[in-house]
């Protein structure tokens, strides 16, 4: 199977049953994209597919149609995406696991909407669960990133 | 240490013998040294030095920091570099920071001073002979653990002085070397500098010398105000990985020739399954090898594969006769054992003011009142499911874990497989949250599925499934509350009665069945007979009732169903009484200013009193609890949706505040957390097997739910509080009193939205 990861053609040797999610941490190594619940409910294992979030643990590599971004790909030539940097200035982790899946879904969010409300916020939001409750903190990076966004950096 | 050995000191020590007492803890720079070797001596390099078993400076001046507590989210690696950072004089972007080795040399000692069973505010003889006592058994037992809220008080005095002694050693070396007085030295940015001559030596340019220097004997640490980095929100030192997706994870672990694998427990707890026909499971692509866990956490099967989804797949098609259970075998036999134990059972009285029986004795109807509460068991539900990497190799064990105890790891997994602990290595990876979770049945089967595939790592990986089904569950606990009111409206008797199952004695069940449980356990009646209220007749009693379920450390522990046993009933009180909810505290509480000054804080920040709005209401919580003083009002508005949670507002005194940032994220965590539980979580029992599995039915608060907070943090007691957990039981006090107060009818049983929907 060839996807495309991050920019890189990949040639994957799994069953096409096999979600992405494992097929890119057991068999690429990529381990940005964290395992939380296996059956789409906790957005811990977002990644985007053709610029779409998906939750790579319930979709069946071979079914894979699109370029794959996981988080490994958002730093461009050592710089943070946006999204990372204000989630960097506000200091939004506390365990961190969740954060990955948090910042794929904020990423896809502000390329559709470049100045979310709070209500677009929860909506695209809604889906990444956070056990140590950073939602405030999601909230005013979100507002932080699109701020940075629009001016350009 | 031996088995033997460990019991008979556990044995002596947990009665506070006289001898233990006497001993106390060593004072002066030593007490961070000794009675433990330092274990960085091991594995130095050449041109690195070591000055205790907290810093270890290279000739390159890379300077490392060990923080040997677990990062689970609570941002403790940061604080702990921290208290070495102020007194070596060193910016924290200057410092590596490692957890470093398992080793006794990292006890944790305010842990067990809080097993002593006295309140937080009680500095008499005893209670402080007492702490002294309990906190010697870690220095004795050599218990690495991170948990309590113990961390940040537990470096405060150990971190600095390493820190202080270090610098200290490092000048006298530079001085010697620039033929000076230490005292005409400074040291700035990991340089000592000689200002009258312009001359300076790095760190690591003396760090060698510096080593041999014989260690102060006593020690000054920097004033207060002083400080340059403490007392002030610090950069998290781990954020930058953190917002890669670094794998820094236990389940992020990658070995050369790894295999992946998972676990299927039985779900009937305890016991082996009758039988078990694991063909269709074995023949799945990709499996390699099928193992029994027989451990005393639980008994099933290990499996062990090619990756991690194609041991997924074979554990669901193991097929068993899991046999029956011979504990209460669904929720309404739980509550029957929890009703009978609070009606009839013997009782220890931990708390007994004045004489309650008289008080009841001659009480006229209408000035009584008596309500029971009760709480189901919950899961913790870390975002990071339980997992292990391990390693068997010529006899030795090697251990890759998210480990909140990680000398209890190296022992137990050890001992799983025949391996002496001195052959166990442990390397200590972030977890992904705890909350009080982390336990070693994750790395007991990890290092049994290893010895299965000798020569191989095993990366063992639970199912969220798994994780749910088979966790060391908050125990469902039933409270009875019986008050006198007096011709003022206030109480005049409280008489309160908890029933639930010991966790100090479950975990032993699972951890040393051996050892017999050691008296009365703390956390039955912690939050509960430890408040800071005056009230002439107040007795509080636990009893400890076995419901065979494992139950465990969830994040507050006991305070997180006694506070809402206290605080609601308080406020039936209040009702019954005439009195505000907060007027009501205050009075109670008024031989204790910090308790005061966090509920008039809050107070003011809600505005509480002010008029609300139709379909909107206030409740409010106080706790004392892992050595905080907490207040909290929770906002609720009733929508066509069902329940919004608006705000919350939380007052903490934490004694001293060491870095402001990660409290208030530490608060708001907890606060979140234990909203989650009080709005909808519950664990049910079928069969006496779990009922719930995943997200879809054990849910959590989510973003979209998510309240405004507002925190404030005071300094005003003496002593320095925990605030990891501070946060949680206030949270579901006050959000039960203000859906109470919303619907005018009273919530005495969580989860709320057994019978009301949130928005
Ligand atoms: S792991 Fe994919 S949504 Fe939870
Ligand atoms: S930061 Fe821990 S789960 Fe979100």
């Amino acid at each position: 199977m060839n996807l495309t990861i991050n920019g890189q053609a990949i040639e994957i040797d799994a069953d096409p049953d096999m979600p992405l999610l494992w097929a890119l941490r057991d068999i690429v190594g990529i381990l940005g994209p964290k395992f939380g619940c296996g059956i789409a409910a906790c957005g811990a294992c977002t990644v985007l597919v053709g610029g779409t979030p998906v939750r790579s643990c319930s979709l069946p590599v071979g079914l894979v149609e699109g370029a794959v971004t996981t988080i490994e790909g958002l730093v461009k030539g050592g710089v943070l995406s946006p999204v990372q940097q204000a989630w960097l200035d506000e200091q939004v982790p506390q365990c961190g696991y969740c954060q990955s899946g948090q910042i794929m879904s904020a990423h896809a969010l502000l390329e559709e909407i470049a100045d979310p409300t709070n209500e677009e916020i929860d909506d695209a939001m809604g889906g990444n669960m956070c056990r140590c409750g950073t939602y405030p903190r999601i909230r005013a990076a979100i507002k932080k990133a699109a701020a940075l966004k629009l001016a350009g950096k | 240490m031996t088995m033997s050995r460990l019991r008979k000191i556990t044995r002596r020590v947990f009665l506070i013998g006289a001898a233990t007492v006497a001993g106390g803890v060593a004072v002066g720079y030593w007490y961070v040294t000794r009675p433990y070797a330092n274990p960085l001596e091991e594995g130095l390099a050449e041109d690195e030095a070591t000055f205790n078993p907290y810093v270890k400076i290279g000739s390159d001046n890379t300077i490392t920091v060990i923080a040997p507590r677990a990062e689970m989210g609570q941002g403790i690696s940061t604080t702990l570099a921290a208290f070495v950072a102020e007194e070596l004089d060193v910016p924290l972007e200057l410092l590596t920071v490692e957890h470093g080795p398992a080793s006794s040399a990292y006890y944790n000692e305010i842990m067990m001073e809080e097993s002593a069973p006295f309140p937080w505010w009680d500095d008499g003889v005893l209670a402080s002979l007492a702490r002294g006592a309990f906190g010697t058994v870690a220095t004795v037992l050599g218990i690495q653990a991170t948990g309590g809220s113990t961390s940040t008080r537990d470096g405060f005095d150990r971190m600095r002085q390493a820190g202080a002694a270090a610098r200290h050693m490092l000048v006298e070396a530079a001085a010697k070397r620039l033929g000076v007085s230490a005292s005409e030295l400074r040291t700035k940015n990991a340089t000592v500098v000689h200002d009258a001559s312009g001359r300076s030596l790095t760190y690591g340019e003396v760090a060698l010398d510096a080593a041999k220097v014989k260690p102060p004997s006593t020690l000054r640490l920097k004033d207060r105000a002083d400080w340059k980095l403490l007392g002030k929100p610090q950069k998290r030192v781990d954020m930058l990985a953190k917002v890669t997706g670094a794998p820094i994870f236990g389940v992020d672990v990658l070995l050369p020739d790894m295999l992946f694998g998972t676990v299927k427990m039985n779900p009937v707890y305890w016991q082996k399954p009758r039988s078990a026909d694991l063909s269709k499971a074995e023949a799945v692509k990709g499996v390699v090898k099928i193992v029994p866990l027989e451990t005393t956490y639980g008994h099933g099967f290990g499996v062990i594969a090619e990756n991690t989804w194609a041991a997924f797949r074979a554990a669901e098609l193991i097929e068993a006769d899991w046999g029956t259970p011979d504990y209460p075998a669904d929720t309404a036999a739980v509550d029957k054992v929890l009703s009978d134990a609070i009606a009839s059972g013997a009782a220890t009285a931990m708390r007994d003011d004045g004489n309650v029986n008289a008080a009841f004795a001659d009480a006229p109807q209408d000035r009584v009142i008596e309500a029971d509460y009760s709480v189901p068991f919950l899961a913790h539900t870390c975002m990071e499911p339980q997992c292990a990497t391990a390693l068997f190799k010529d006899g030795r064990l090697e251990i890759w874990a998210p480990a909140q105890l990680p000398t209890l790891v190296e022992y137990l997994s050890g001992a799983a497989i025949g391996v002496e602990m001195k052959d166990v290595t442990t390397h200590t990876t972030s977890m992904g949250g705890s909350f009080g979770r982390r336990e070693v049945d994750a790395t007991i089967y990890a290092a049994i599925m290893a010895k299965a595939v000798e020569g191989r790592p095993v990366k063992a990986i639970w199912t969220r499934e798994e994780d749910v089904r088979h966790d060391t569950f908050r125990p469902a606990a039933r409270g009875r509350l019986r008050a006198r009111l007096g011709e003022d409206g206030l109480p005049t008797a409280l008489d309160i009665r908890v029933a639930v199952p010991s966790i100090f004695a479950n975990m032993m069940r699972r951890t040393f069945p051996s050892i017999s449980p050691l008296g009365a356990d703390v956390t039955v009646t912690q939050a509960l007979r430890d408040q800071p209220y005056a009230i002439p007749n107040y007795r509080v009693s636990g009893i400890e009732t076995d419901l065979g379920v494992p139950v465990g450390f969830w994040r507050s522990v006991g305070a997180s169903f006694n506070c809402f046993f206290h605080e609601c009933f308080l406020d039936e009180i209040a009702q019954q009484g005439g009195f505000d909810p907060i007027e009501l505290r205050r009075r109670l509480m008024k031989d204790f200013p910090a308790a005061l000054a966090v509920v008039d804080k809050v107070a003011e920040m809600a505005r509480w009193g002010e008029k609300l709005p139709q379909g909107t209401a206030k409740g409010f919580a106080f706790s004392l609890c892992f050595g905080s003083w907490v207040g909290e009002v929770v906002q609720v508005k009733d929508t066509p949706a069902g329940i919004r949670i608006e705000k919350v507002w939380i007052a903490a005194d934490v004694g001293t505040a060491i870095d402001p940032g990660i409290i208030e994220a530490q608060l708001t965590s907890g606060a979140v957390y234990g909203l989650s539980a009080a709005m909808g979580q519950e664990i049910t029992l079928s069969g006496g097997q779990v009922e719930q599995s995943n997200f879809h039915d054990f849910d959590a608060m989510r973003i979209n739910q998510c309240p405004d907070f507002e925190v404030a943090i005071l300094e005003n007691h003496h002593k320095m509080g925990g605030v990891g957990e501070s946060g949680t039981p206030c949270a579901i006090a006050a959000l039960a009193n203000a859906v109470s107060a919303l619907k005018g009818e009273r919530i005495r049983a969580l989860p709320i939205s057994k019978d009301l929907a949130f928005a």
